[in-house]
């Protein structure tokens, strides 16, 4: 026997383009929609004002975050952690629910890429048109068109980097700069940076993103199950595929698949639903929508690809027994959780008091013993008045018969102020044991009594 | 210490770094493509066969994602090129943590510089008064003061009261700066060898008690005590009314550095005292010193 002629097996290949056909139907609105809604929401906010000042602005410098009438301050980066939390387990329900629904419509790849996609069909024209201009040898015409589609994706790209840059640094601002191209370098990094990202992302890596990069992809099938709705080709009816027979809109073969390829041509990922399940589907519904107007045409019932769960295509479960399945355990489990997140987020800013202090005792001196015998300690209030307006406020401290603020229990803070303010406190002979005792130091506004806030502190007696 | 100063472990350190990366690119180039026995059938296997027919599929990744992988090797002998890595090489930029610090603070000299300047050409008492200056002094006192004297300036044991008008040093707002800058040194030698026996002591601090008005004197001792006084006058003056010159406390007003009861009057007395403010002229610079004299100075000052 011979031995077999050895072969080069590459664990690298090179991409092969896509050129995904234009989807139009229910499915294909709903992502417009979705890009009207993100973009709108993305590129209008930094537009917005409130108190005289950009109403969401993530200040790096003095480290403020403001989102409307709330200001976050460091002391506050739990919020973050909770918004993560509610992001998480929001995915995690409506991913056990409907698949990836996320990734389809509202994930910025899947956004930026149809904007992007939309140029292209401008500029290039069609699928067909798009891929004969790929073959096409150099010549003016394609030199023309590929300039026009990049200059419009980099102005595309570059107003998308400007907006990123105007969450941190006041957009009004930056418009100004940018007119005598006066950023500072890290808004130039940044700006460049993100154009670069989308217009490579958007433009190039397109699917590429999706299915080597995004980790969403890769742990999504864990909160996948037989009950989870997904893109599916109803295999009973459609097999055996075959061209289409003129009289009764069925194949020739008698399933109602006439092989078209509609449904690989518009899909972003290149792939062939007919196959199954699989991991680079990112549930755009974008087959749907093709097959349904394939449907539609020869005159067959809606539906050979739709919206289906695993368990209903194999038992022929009906739509509103699926709607049932939804109420699965593992579905309310994510439910309660989400909404236990959500409860606890929601009254904690609501009963959140826009005043900080640390009670600090100077460590210097245990307690000092002044006339007639009374005992002074020494402590710092660090201050941070987290409001934007100024407000004046009393320091009363408590927790020892007689004790009393020996320097001024008034002080004034300007707007998001943070001071350091040495106070004494005093207390008369004989008061207190000796050691430390436990006292409390309460600041309250004068003019609006709900700011206040209570730290314990320790008063030391000297022996 | 000794082991780095070997050049043995530089070397070392430096074949290893050279070979582990050596080794990334060696290894991908030889595990991007290799040769295995020809196949039939639709899809391609590595060639790998486990369990008699287990076999593994070949989906290849994207030939970007490769060059990613030789891009990042590139970075990494760029990084070792330009920066410090490789052993005791200190990379052709010269950068290290020591020089950004100082960038740093030039910096900050920079930004607030001007400011401090500002304040440093006028006069202290000028100074005390400007609510902005005030502002700064009491976050710099707060910083690297208020250890020793306390937050509210009001000192410690053994660490002077900022606020009465009572000044080892003199109180002027001239004399204020020169203690920031320079430092003081404040010694009372011990004298219990001198005063003689330790009834002597006692009597010469009653004495002293009585420069006060204390009611803690006892008259007798005072009596005793008020001719061994003179081996004290040299510093504390005829009336014990102190020198400012040369630091020595009044011993007739009732504030004490250490406590003004009998027994701790002798122990200085016996064993002396010795007090360090450290100078902050160098650290601190002229012109933030300038401010926080300033604000020393109004603590036991009308500004407004
Ligand atoms: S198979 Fe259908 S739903 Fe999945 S990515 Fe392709 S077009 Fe979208
Ligand atoms: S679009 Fe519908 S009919 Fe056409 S190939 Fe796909 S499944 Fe078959």
């Amino acid at each position: 026997m011979n031995a077999p002629e050895p072969q080069v097996i590459r664990m690298y290949e090179a991409r092969q383009e896509i050129y995904p056909r234009e989807a139009k139907g229910r499915y294909a609105s709903l992502r417009w929609l979705c890009v009207w809604l993100t973009q709108l929401a993305f590129y209008g906010l930094p537009w917005l004002t409130w108190n005289g000042r950009q109403a969401v602005l993530f200040d790096l410098t003095t480290r403020k975050f403001y989102l409307f009438g709330l200001v976050l301050w460091p002391q506050d980066f739990i919020y973050l952690a909770a918004l993560l939390i509610i992001c998480a387990w929001l995915l995690f329900l409506v991913t056990a629910v409907a698949g990836r629904v996320w990734c389809g419509f509202a994930c910025p790849q899947t956004v930026y890429t149809e904007i992007f996609l939309w140029i292209e069909r401008k500029i290039e024209g069609p699928r067909s048109a798009r891929m004969a201009l790929a073959k096409q040898g150099p010549s003016l015409r394609k030199f023309s068109k590929r300039t026009a589609k990049h200059l419009a994706w980099g102005l595309v790209a570059l107003w998308t980097g400007f907006t990123f840059v105007g969450y941190f640094t006041p957009i009004k601002v930056l418009g100004a700069e940018s007119f005598t191209l006066a950023f500072g370098p890290w808004e130039w990094f940044w700006v460049l940076f993100y154009a670069l990202a989308t217009y490579g992302n958007a433009g190039w890596l397109r699917e590429q993103v999706c299915k080597y990069m995004c980790p969403y992809a890769r742990f999504q099938s864990s909160m996948f199950d037989r009950d989870t709705l997904i893109v599916t080709y109803d295999a009973k009816r459609g097999e055996p595929r075959g061209k289409v027979a003129k009289d009764t809109g069925l194949s020739v073969n008698g399933g109602s698949c006439i092989d078209c390829t509609m449904c690989v041509q518009v899909c972003p990922t290149g792939i062939d639903i007919r196959n199954g399940l699989q991991y680079e589907c990112i549930g755009c519904a974008a087959c749907v929508d093709a097959c349904n107007s394939v449907m539609d045409k020869v005159e067959q019932p809606r539906g050979l690809i739709r919206y289906s769960t695993d368990r209903a295509l194999a038992t022929g479960m009906s739509a509103q027994d699926i709607r049932r399945r939804a109420m699965r355990p593992r579905v309310l489990i994510y439910t309660a959780g989400l909404l236990l997140v959500v409860i606890a987020v929601a009254s904690s800013l609501v009963l959140r008091t826009p005043l900080k202090m640390d009670v600090i005792r100077d460590r210097g001196s245990m307690g000092r013993e002044v006339d007639g015998g009374a005992i002074e300690n020494v402590y710092r209030l660090q201050i941070m008045n987290t409001t934007e307006q100024p407000h004046r406020y009393r320091i009363v401290a408590a927790g020892l018969p007689g004790l009393v603020l020996a320097t001024t229990d008034e002080v004034t803070l300007a707007g998001t102020e943070t001071r350091a303010v040495p106070i004494r406190l005093r207390a008369p002979h004989g008061a207190g044991q000796a050691g430390s005792n436990k006292i409390t130091v309460q600041l309250t506004a004068l003019d609006d009594p709900a700011l206040t806030v209570k730290e314990t502190a320790v008063f030391i007696v000297p022996r | 210490m000794s082991d780095f100063t070997n050049n043995f472990w530089n070397l070392y350190i430096v074949v290893l770094t050279v070979l582990g990366v050596l080794g990334c690119a060696v290894l991908l180039y030889s595990q991007s493509k290799y040769k295995v026995a020809k196949h039939n059938g639709p899809v391609g296997t590595t060639g790998h066969v486990w369990d008699e027919d287990l076999t593994e599929l070949n989906t290849p990744m994207p030939r970007w994602w490769m060059w990613m992988f030789y891009l990042t090797i590139v970075f990494g002998i760029a990084y070792l090129f330009l920066y410090p890595g490789l052993g005791s090489y200190a990379g052709k930029l010269g950068w290290n943590s020591a020089k950004e610090y100082k960038a740093e603070l030039a910096k900050a000299d920079s930004e607030y510089g001007p400011l401090f300047e500002k304040y440093r050409q006028q006069d202290l008492k000028a100074v005390a008064a400007d609510p902005q200056a005030h502002a700064i002094g009491e976050r710099l006192f707060l910083t690297y003061c208020a250890q020793c004297h306390g937050s509210d300036a009001r000192g410690n044991k053994g660490f002077p009261n900022l606020t009465d008008k009572d000044w080892l040093h003199g109180g002027a707002p001239e004399t204020i700066k020169q203690t920031i800058m320079n430092g003081r040194h404040g010694v009372m030698p011990a004298m219990g060898a001198a005063l003689g026996s330790d009834k002597d002591i006692e009597n010469v601090a009653h004495y002293v008690l009585s420069l006060s008005g204390s009611a803690a004197s006892d008259p007798i001792k005072s009596v005793f005590g008020k001719s061994k006084f003179s081996a004290c006058m040299a510093c504390h003056g005829a009336g014990g009314v102190g020198n400012q010159a040369m630091g020595a406390p009044n011993l007739s007003d009732k504030t004490w550095l250490y406590g003004g009861s009998a027994e701790t009057i002798m122990e200085t007395i016996r064993k002396g005292r010795d007090n360090t403010m450290p100078a902050f002229g160098d650290f601190l610079g002229e012109s933030k010193v300038h401010v926080l004299s300033a604000y020393v100075w109004s603590l036991s000052n009308e500004t407004k």
